[in-house]
């Protein structure tokens, strides 16, 4: 039925690969590819009468299907993406039903993560609704005899104007399927003044479910005869039993037996950790069970890892020449004794994603095949995974994906989905691996600890001549490969190596850092201490400079220009500078209309109140904030408002697209606040809210007011890039409010209160 | 059965007869299949698993089901079974969730709260709701629902 009938998947993968390349093989993979699969893998999309590609399928009585091959963790892509779908369509959006798709290479990417999801497949969304249009519309005009061109669609139908005659895409379902698929030049799209829903939006297709508990979550799957599973795992990453006694364990109600997880070969990547699993008929009875192993454990090399020792560690390695990542002049030169210099040293502790919904995965092995039932960002990572660990096809591992109780990129890494294959494999019964809010906390892939080093040679006025900065922090690279210990360009290029202003002599730097504990992606990941250091150097410049914080972030990043890249490896977060090129005018014009909007210089402030403002670009959004924040006699800190500007390009879902930049402001007050993971003897010492405290209601941002700047630039990341210039803006406030400057997370460990 | 504890759950009479330290949360989503509640920290500190017992918002992960004894406990899943509940309306209207897993838990202690204080002020709100987290962010949207649901016949 495809155009394309020799499509091999090798090909398809390549394309999906290639930077910027619209993901059509997804589009138009034969279906060759996924016929030979069992019915598991087959959407109600698949099985419609209608059925021109992956992502949409038409039901004789007009039901419309769309495949939602993204995870739902509260971004409500599970909603913006189909609603493109629904737009190029013209269907009507009452009459569609969402499909959550399984882990499967058809559909292309499905790593929801990164902020890229509606920037990735708009255009194949796009493509893949305007293919069954055109297919409607050619099987109406065949029916009455009458030129395709006569005929257009209205909602859910297709409609001849001379003739008045008018046919329903149910009723047309059957005759188009006949048709063969149009290529990609046959197919035009809708015109922007034509859009349906692209811009003005949607609320989420599951809004009732999320508000009565019937959404079904990883913690919510079940499956009859599942036993449940608590797992001890080595304390120390890398750790290994010595000494194991169950038998105390085995004696508590329920439990029926324990299972020995090997412990990952390096390098860690996404392998279970290893440890003891405790199987039982009630999540109770195996959390129960557990306390009563009795485990001495090899903690490894890892064991001489503490926290405080490794931030001098950092801290004097960013004081040293470190590797090039961009430079221009020479900042040497300018750095001469009697020129005027100011330097700054900045700290971010590790931080924890803690999602609502710790990690839990429900996994049936079954006549060599595997099914997982679990709340992932990648359930193509699961694929991997489970393949690798089982020894069987990744084929034979069926992903479902449940709802996630939040994300943040923890649920990209799915080592917990792999614990309940590997003890499903072993024990021959379904089994549910549940973590405790503790396992999540201390046995996290961490946003990665980092010190940074800014100094600058400033002129008469303030302004810098020459800037060095240099970061140092474990990469991520380190869970795939034990000896990487400088940054990888992508993540250097999260607000470092794209350092926007126009300085004559600029040198930037990376130092290196060795890991001991899983480092990984978190919600805006790099750009969150590259953008503190960098926003709150800009801020310190400023006040040095007698200047108001504002005019002077706008003179620094100057007047509009494009960032020249030449000769620097600038990833530009997987996409084409051409399509997505660095213009600073964006990221001025997004700080101009938060200095309107907030009020800036305006607003008349009590004692112990003050704005900051801070502006960042990353996941390819220009956003500017402003906070504004209240500091009482006993340092407590409140919040009453946040305006933040945002330019993200074309927008799909404007409401939505506000909630996701005022909840980044909540993430950004839990970092600033609170966010700090520590470790002594390899082992992380916090556990629970009550050690690794997140922003509560009384403690968040009273009222974040969002803007979305109206653009025609192609559509950029929503997620993820209202966090970097959060946590600076605020730090920025307090300095105003209080005279003490932050340079170093969280809050918690600076005495806000006047001093006694 | 003798010394079994009885109960009722969404007004149906249940029996518990097993470890009466089990949390009534493991007894809602393992044995009835109440899914609704969740789980979130397990001592108390998130609110996601909160219920109402005899109209009181508590914290289903440390409620041990010797503490059950002719409790009536709501959950989630019985608010709005006849047609959804003015918060939950709200809920709805103001676009609240995002990714929901905690909203189960913020609905029902923001029914306790609005039974307790029907025109709730915003300290009032913080003081209800703090207890409860939203790792989204959600609380300017629940504070406003919150109000609004204030405003709508009980």
């Amino acid at each position: 039925m495809s155009a394309i009938e020799n499509v091999s998947r090798r090909w398809f993968l390549k394309g999906l690969a290639g930077a910027g390349a619209l993901v059509l093989g997804a589009y138009y993979a034969p279906e060759i590819l996924w016929a030979q699969k069992s019915d598991d893998g087959r959407t109600d999309a698949d099985n419609a009468t209608l059925h021109p590609n992956v992502f949409v399928g038409i039901e004789t009585d007009g039901t419309v299907w769309i495949v939602a091959h993204r995870s739902e963790m509260g971004t409500v892509i599970r909603t913006t993406l189909p609603l493109v779908v629904a737009d190029e369509l013209d269907a009507d959006w009452k009459r569609v039903k969402i499909d959550q798709a399984i882990g499967d290479h058809r559909y292309g990417d499905q790593n929801t993560d990164g902020s890229h999801s509606v920037r990735s497949f708009f255009d194949v969304m796009r493509l893949s609704g305007a293919t069954a249009r055109v297919m409607l519309i050619q099987a109406a005009a065949q029916q009455w005899g009458v030129p395709v061109s006569e005929c257009k669609t209205d909602v859910h139908a297709v409609v001849h104007s001379a003739s008045g005659r008018r046919l329903g895409y149910g009723e047309l379902a059957s005759a188009a399927s006949k048709l063969s698929v149009p290529k990609q030049d046959e197919v035009h799209l809708k015109s922007k003044s034509a859009w349906r829903y692209i811009g003005k939006g949607m609320t989420s297709y599951d809004l009732a479910d999320l508000v009565t508990g019937k959404a079904v979550y990883g913690m919510d799957a079940q499956l009859d005869g599942m036993l449940f599973a608590s797992i001890e795992h080595p304390p120390v990453l890398g750790g290994k039993i010595k000494w194991l006694d169950n038998t105390d364990a085995l004696k508590v109600a329920g439990v029926s037996q324990t299972v020995v997880i090997d412990p990952f070969k390096p390098p860690p990547a996404f392998q279970p950790l290893g440890g003891v699993a405790v199987l039982a008929n009630s999540t109770w009875a195996a959390f129960q069970g557990r306390k009563k192993l009795k485990i001495d454990w090899d903690n490894g090399p890892n064991a001489t890892y503490d926290s405080d020792q490794y931030k001098k560690e950092l801290q004097e390695t960013a004081r040293k020449p470190a590797k090039l990542v961009r430079g221009q002049g020479d900042v040497d030169k300018a750095f001469t004794p009697t020129a005027s210099i100011f330097e700054a040293d900045y700290y971010v502790p590790l931080l924890a994603h803690a999602p609502m919904e710790p990690m839990v995965a429900l996994a049936e092995f079954k006549e060599g095949k595997v099914h997982a039932w679990a709340p992932t960002q990648n359930p193509q990572a699961v694929q991997a995974i489970v393949s690798s660990e089982l020894g069987i096809s990744k084929d034979d591992v069926i992903c479902h994906v449940t709802f996630l109780g939040g994300g943040f990129g923890r649920k990209s890494k799915p080592d917990y989905v792999a614990e309940a294959a590997v003890l499903s494999h072993k024990v021959g019964r379904p089994v549910k691996v549940v973590w405790t809010r503790e396992d999540d906390i201390q046995f996290d892939y961490y946003n990665a600890v980092a010190a940074m080093y800014m100094k600058a040679a400033l002129d008469s006025s303030g302004k810098p001549t020459a800037w060095l900065q240099r970061s140092v922090f474990p990469p991520i690279t380190s869970i795939f490969d034990v000896n990487a210990v400088y940054g990888d360009p992508p993540h250097l290029a999260q607000g470092w190596t794209d350092m926007p202003y126009d300085i004559p002599n600029l040198r930037i730097e990376n130092g290196p850092a060795k890991a001991h504990v899983r480092i990984g992606w978190l919600r805006s990941v790099a750009n969150i201490y590259h953008a503190f250091a960098v926003q709150t150097f800009t801020d310190e410049l400023a006040h040095r400079a007698k200047r108001d914080p504002a005019d002077y972030l706008l003179e620094l990043i100057g007047q509009p220009r494009t960032i020249d890249f030449k000769g620097v490896e600038y990833p530009n977060y997987g996409a084409s500078l051409d399509t997505y090129p660095w213009e600073t005018g964006r990221l001025r014009r997004v700080t101009e209309m938060v200095i309107e909007k907030s009020g800036w210089g305006k607003r008349k402030l009590g004692k112990g109140s003050g704005l900051g403002i801070a502006a960042h670009r990353s996941f390819l959004t220009y956003v500017a904030t402003v906070v504004e924040v209240e500091v009482n006699d006993q340092g407590d800190i409140r919040i009453p408002r946040v305006d933040c500007v945002v330019d993200a390009g074309l927008v799909v879902n404007p409401e939505v697209t506000k909630a996701q930049f005022e909840g980044a402001a909540v993430f950004g007050t839990s970092v600033a606040r609170s966010g700090e993971i520590t470790a002594k003897n390899g082992a992380i010492e916090q556990s629970n809210f009550d050690s690794y405290p997140v922003a509560r209601i009384n403690e968040a941002p009273y009222q974040t007011n969002v803007y979305l700047v109206d653009s025609d630039a192609p559509p950029a990341g929503v997620g993820e890039p209202g966090v970097p210039p959060f946590v600076p803006a605020l730090c920025n406030a307090i300095y105003v409010a209080t005279g003490k400057r932050i340079r170093e997370l969280p809050l918690s460990r600076t005495n806000l209160g006047k001093e006694s | 059965m003798a010394n079994a504890i009885q109960f009722k759950v969404n007004g149906v009479t249940h029996s518990f007869d097993g470890d009466p330290d089990t949390p009534l949360l493991w007894y809602l989503r393992d044995t009835l299949s109440l899914t609704g509640t969740k789980f979130g920290c397990g001592v108390g500190l998130c609110g996601a698993c909160t219920i109402h017992k005899n109209g009181d918002a508590i914290r289903a992960c440390i409620t041990p089901m010797s503490s059950l004894a002719g409790a009536e406990v709501r959950t989630i899943e019985d608010i709005g079974a006849n047609g959804l509940h003015p918060v939950q309306k709200m809920w709805m209207q103001f676009n609240v969730p995002q990714c929901g897993y905690c909203q189960s838990g913020q609905i029902m202690q923001a029914i306790a709260l609005l039974k307790s204080k029907p025109k709730p002020t915003d300290a009032d709100i913080d003081e209800g709701m703090a207890a409860n987290i939203c790792r989204c962010g959600t609380y300017q949207r629940i504070r406003a629902a919150i109000k609004a649901a204030a405003q709508e016949p009980a």
